[in-house]
């Protein structure tokens, strides 16, 4: 008989995490826990300015410190060609400053020393004289006339334009403006975040020079990246590279990129033949490492009377700081920017996108989302509720009219994307429903009357999630594929591997269920390990919402080939021909006599006891999986607020969320993955965000400046589900993990700016402090959140 | 640098050692004794991350000194249950999937293990209040939530019929 799949730990089960186990006992193993023998630490000097040419560097004080190993300085790596490094987006970025700062926090020096306390006296003292410049702090500074050049070290560089970039169908666009009978404007910033996960970067580098192999312990989310990236910059030979990614304490893109500290612990530990651990302090994270959005959009959308949507059309300014070394995987400059308004049916769009150096920190991540997709989401979502209100139209009757029908998957968005499948409609009722909306508009109106302000607020929407394909994503030109690799040992038990990394995700615990799945093994007889490049099938890791969609389908077509030679094996055992033999989950049986079977387990000891003439012994196997397409999950977020009109302050009256992530493998992961992103988001609406002030200073460069929701001002969440499964995928699954922290920030701001309705305001940047909406009340006017620019 | 000598109880055992006066006890637990449990988050008393129990008191171990603990009282998260043996708060944090990356999740449940001390009946409320200065950028806050109150109800006597 076929095992009960829930009892196994199969696809659906909400089995309890294998990671907890370690976590729980403080037993995890986090890079900074790890202690190497004769071990040195490092510390980073960075930059006070923003913008500034360098006059000298005086480290004679700090190499007299006893206990210091080595002063290291820009000028020092340039003589081994490491004073610069190349991007992920084909640009250059300082590893240490030679000529200029360029951002605050900007890596100047690092000492190594016996411990991290002399280190950090080190960095004390050296002596570093400034020439002060003129420092740019956002786009539109960047560009006007006069501005001073940041990259003046780049050839041909004559302006602080990176590029400029357009997608869509102009003349289509224009003419279909030009017949609109309404047309809806909004300016809107998405201010500059930062993942920051609560354990910060690092390293340990451990260079052996008896064999000329470099370890790295890294808190990095894509292993096998850094090692060819290692060995590109590094040129070292690929083989004598190991990365080992051990437990990390939280990504959110992150710890994608390759950031200087990385570099200098290797290049120290080469110097040196010690292993040099390099731990990231909070500031250093938070004013150095890969930030996120920063993006100012103008954007119109073509009405007509009935309330379809006839075209859109927008252009976006993206301030990419002082380096433009985005993590991003696409072909297209400005990310996946132009899948905004997906899910709508839109005949036309067109879009343009600037991007531009300032001085400000470099590292544009994918915080909890596909690249630029936050942005475009939100953009979406809040336009859509001003067009609703432009129109005089219920802003939920206003989506439906637009949304993508069921019937018309496959669909072709304006911008040239292909969405697989969807129940738009029926997401967007099931929220409706469980929210109350007829009831809660009453309500409104009601407490309106007795000078009360409530809010409703939606956000639709879909995401491209699981990079590749791989005709249009690949990082340094290596294709975004991931992999599996499955071993079945002769009782059946099993060992897999993939070349995704989880950071809390929990891999280990899901991906041992599609192997249930596929196999029928217990859940629990599979160990999944990840991480270790000279353990692991090269696999692009784990970000942009891709572990699930590809390297997820990696482990059900690698178990699919296990399960292929399993097939042969029963056939032998029972001795029928292969097309005789039936599979049922964890059996296969003989056709027609049932009671005639053999377990997966009994053919996995036949692999190595008992096999037939000329079949290669063993039962293991591995697969690179290249996603046909991307997926499309679709959400639907509702929020209500009350707003205190005499103090600005908003509270959450209630949150619902319903996902249609496809199949669910756990659904304990699952909804615990939405509250997250959920989290996020109503951080990114309410306190969340990094600014500078009009000298490049960042504010937000600690956790009493930069403000992360706690346990106390996060609301309680209400989660619902539908679920169509993705038509491409081996499972049926979508990813999943950055759809709230996607589409949740613009219900927020939605609701919020629907109680302010009757006020005339259009628009509060995020976020929603309540000094914004005090005083966007008062004086009835929009709030910019643009950084302030110097006037002298 | 000129040391001092402490002695410290930490997680039952006595233990004295020759620190400097600069250290922080969230490095004297961690390096110093390999205590690994206790992570390091923000270096501002802001996120939690560091959290022990000093005297049973929730305490941030990384803007405390060293000697500071001398003569006193430590428990860390490997203080709180053993291999084999689980203490409930570590149970309800696993059974009601309280943790996704698992670096905020000691100080959590220490924070948490005092609240019970205190309060062994804490509402939602007290629980989100008690746990506000501990910071977790997975979960979402709502799970943690339900963990303590899973802890709570086990660890409470049978109520008498």
């Amino acid at each position: 008989m076929a095992l009960d799949e829930i009892k196994i730990g199969g696809l659906g089960s909400s089995r309890k995490r294998v990671e907890d186990d370690r976590f729980i006992r403080g037993m995890g193993n986090y890079t900074d826990d790890f202690k190497l023998p004769n071990m040195l630490h490092m510390e980073i000097l960075r930059s006070p300015i923003a913008h500034a040419r360098i006059k000298s560097i005086d480290t004679s004080k700090a190499w007299e410190i006893p206990g210091v190993h080595m002063v290291m300085t820009g000028e020092m790596m340039a003589t081994r060609n490491l004073a610069w490094m190349p991007t992920l987006s084909y640009d250059t970025q300082a590893v240490l400053a030679t000529d200029k700062v360029r951002f605050q926090g900007q890596e100047v020096a690092c000492v190594v020393a016996d411990d991290p306390y002399i280190a950090k006296d080190g960095c004390e003292a050296i002596v570093v004289e400034y020439d002060p410049l003129p420092p740019i702090v956002n786009p539109r500074q960047a560009v006007a006339p006069g501005a001073p050049l940041i990259r003046d070290d780049k050839e041909g560089q004559n302006d602080n334009v990176i590029f400029r970039w357009e997608v869509g169908d102009k003349e289509g666009t224009d003419r279909a403006f030009a017949k609109a009978d309404k047309i809806s404007k909004l300016q809107l910033h998405y201010p500059r975040s930062h993942p920051s996960p609560i354990e910060c970067c690092g390293s340990i580098a451990d260079f052996n020079p008896s064999t000329g192999k470099l370890t790295v312990y890294m808190t990095t989310q894509a292993p096998h990246i850094i090692r060819i990236a290692v060995a590109l910059v590094a040129e070292l030979p690929e083989h004598m590279i190991r990365i080992i990614a051990p437990d990390i304490g939280g990504g959110f893109g992150n710890k994608v990129p390759v950031y200087p500290g990385y570099v200098c612990s290797i290049l120290c530990s080469i110097l040196l033949r010690r292993p040099v651990k390099w731990i990231e302090d909070k500031s250093g994270n938070l004013i150095s490492t890969g930030f996120a959005r920063d993006m100012y959009l103008n954007s119109e959308l073509a009405l007509s009377k009935d309330g379809k949507i006839q075209a859109v059309r927008f252009h976006a300014d993206s301030d990419h700081g002082a380096f433009f070394s985005d993590a991003q995987p696409s072909k297209f400059k400005i990310g996946l920017l132009h899948s905004a308004f997906a899910c709508y049916d839109i005949p036309y769009g067109h879009i343009t996108a600037q991007g531009t150096y300032t001085n400000k920190a470099p590292g544009g991540v994918a915080y909890r989302c596909s690249f630029r997709v936050t942005e475009a989401m939100f953009f979406q979502e809040r336009v859509i509720q001003a067009a609703a209100a432009d129109l005089g139209m219920d802003a939920a009757e206003f989506r439906r009219r637009n949304l993508v029908k069921d019937e018309q998957f496959p669909h072709r968005t304006p911008f040239g994307f292909l969405l697989d499948s969807g129940q738009y409609a029926r997401c967007l009722d099931v929220g409706l429903e469980a929210i109350g909306y007829q009831d809660f508009l009453r309500k409104q109106k009601e407490a309106r009357a007795r000078g009360r302000r409530l809010g409703i607020g939606i956000s639709t929407m879909t995401e491209p999630l699981g990079a590749g394909n791989s005709r249009e994503y690949d990082i340094l030109g290596i294709k975004m594929f991931d992999s599996a690799e499955l071993r079945v040992h002769p009782t059946g038990r099993a060992i897999l591997r993939t070349g995704a990394k989880t950071q809390g995700q929990g891999h280990e615990t899901t991906w041992a269920q599609i192997v249930s799945h596929e196999l029928g093994i217990p859940a629990a007889d599979v160990i999944v390990e990840e991480g270790d490049t000279d353990n692991t099938p090269f696999g692009m890791g784990t970000y942009a919402s891709r572990s699930t969609p590809v390297a997820g389908a990696a482990v059900a077509m690698v178990s699919r080939k296990i399960r292929a030679k399993a097939r042969k094996l029963a056939a032998h055992l029972l001795e029928v021909s292969e097309e005789d033999v039936e599979w049922e989950l964890g059996r296969f049986y003989v056709r027609g006599a049932p009671d005639r079977g053999v377990s997966i387990q009994e053919c996995a000891m036949a692999a190595y006891s008992n096999m037939p003439d000329g079949m290669e012994p063993g039962l293991e196997n591995n697969a690179y999986y290249d996603p046909p397409n991307l997926t499309w999950p679709f959400a639907v977020y509702i929020v209500t607020v009350e707003v205190d009109e005499a103090t600005g302050v908003w509270d959450v009256l209630r949150m619902v969320a319903v996902d249609d992530c496809g199949v669910r493998i756990n659904p304990m992961i699952v909804e615990g993955q939405i509250m997250g992103g959920l989290t996020e988001a109503y951080a990114m609406a309410n306190m969340q965000f990094m600014t500078y002030d009009a000298e490049g200073n960042c504010v937000g460069s600690n956790y009493m400046d930069y403000l992360l929701p706690t346990s106390w001002e996060t609301p309680g969440f209400e989660l619902h589900e539908v679920v169509t499964p993705c038509p491409h995928h081996p499972i049926g699954a979508k990813g999943v993990g950055e759809c709230a922290a996607v589409g949740g920030p613009a219900a927020f701001v939605n609701a919020v700016m629907n109680a302010l309705e009757d006020t005339g305001v259009r628009n509060i940047d995020m976020p929603l402090l309540p000094d914004r909406v005090w005083e966007a009340i008062k004086y009835r006017r929009d709030i910019s959140g643009a950084p302030p620019v110097r006037t002298d | 640098m000129d040391e001092r000598r402490i002695t410290v109880t930490v997680n039952g055992e006595r233990t004295t050692v020759d620190v400097e006066p600069r250290l922080l006890l969230a490095h004297l637990l961690r390096e110093g004794l390999r205590l690994t449990g206790t992570h390091i988050g923000c270096d501002t008393t802001n996120c939690g991350a560091c959290t022990v129990l000093y005297d049973g008191r929730p305490v941030k171990s990384c803007t405390m000194l060293a000697v500071q603990a001398d003569g006193h009282e430590i428990t860390t998260v490997e203080g709180l249950g053993i291999a084999s043996e689980l203490d409930p708060m570590q149970e309800g944090f696993k059974e009601e999937h309280g943790l996704q990356c698992g670096f905020c999740t000691s100080g959590m449940m220490l924070t948490a293990t005092a609240l019970l001390a205190e309060n062994p009946n804490p509402t939602e409320e007290d629980i989100r209040w008690a746990l506000s200065g501990n910071l977790c950028r997975c979960t979402g806050y709502q799970n943690i939530v339900k963990a303590v109150l899973w802890a709570a109800k086990k660890m409470r006597p049978p109520a008498a019929v």
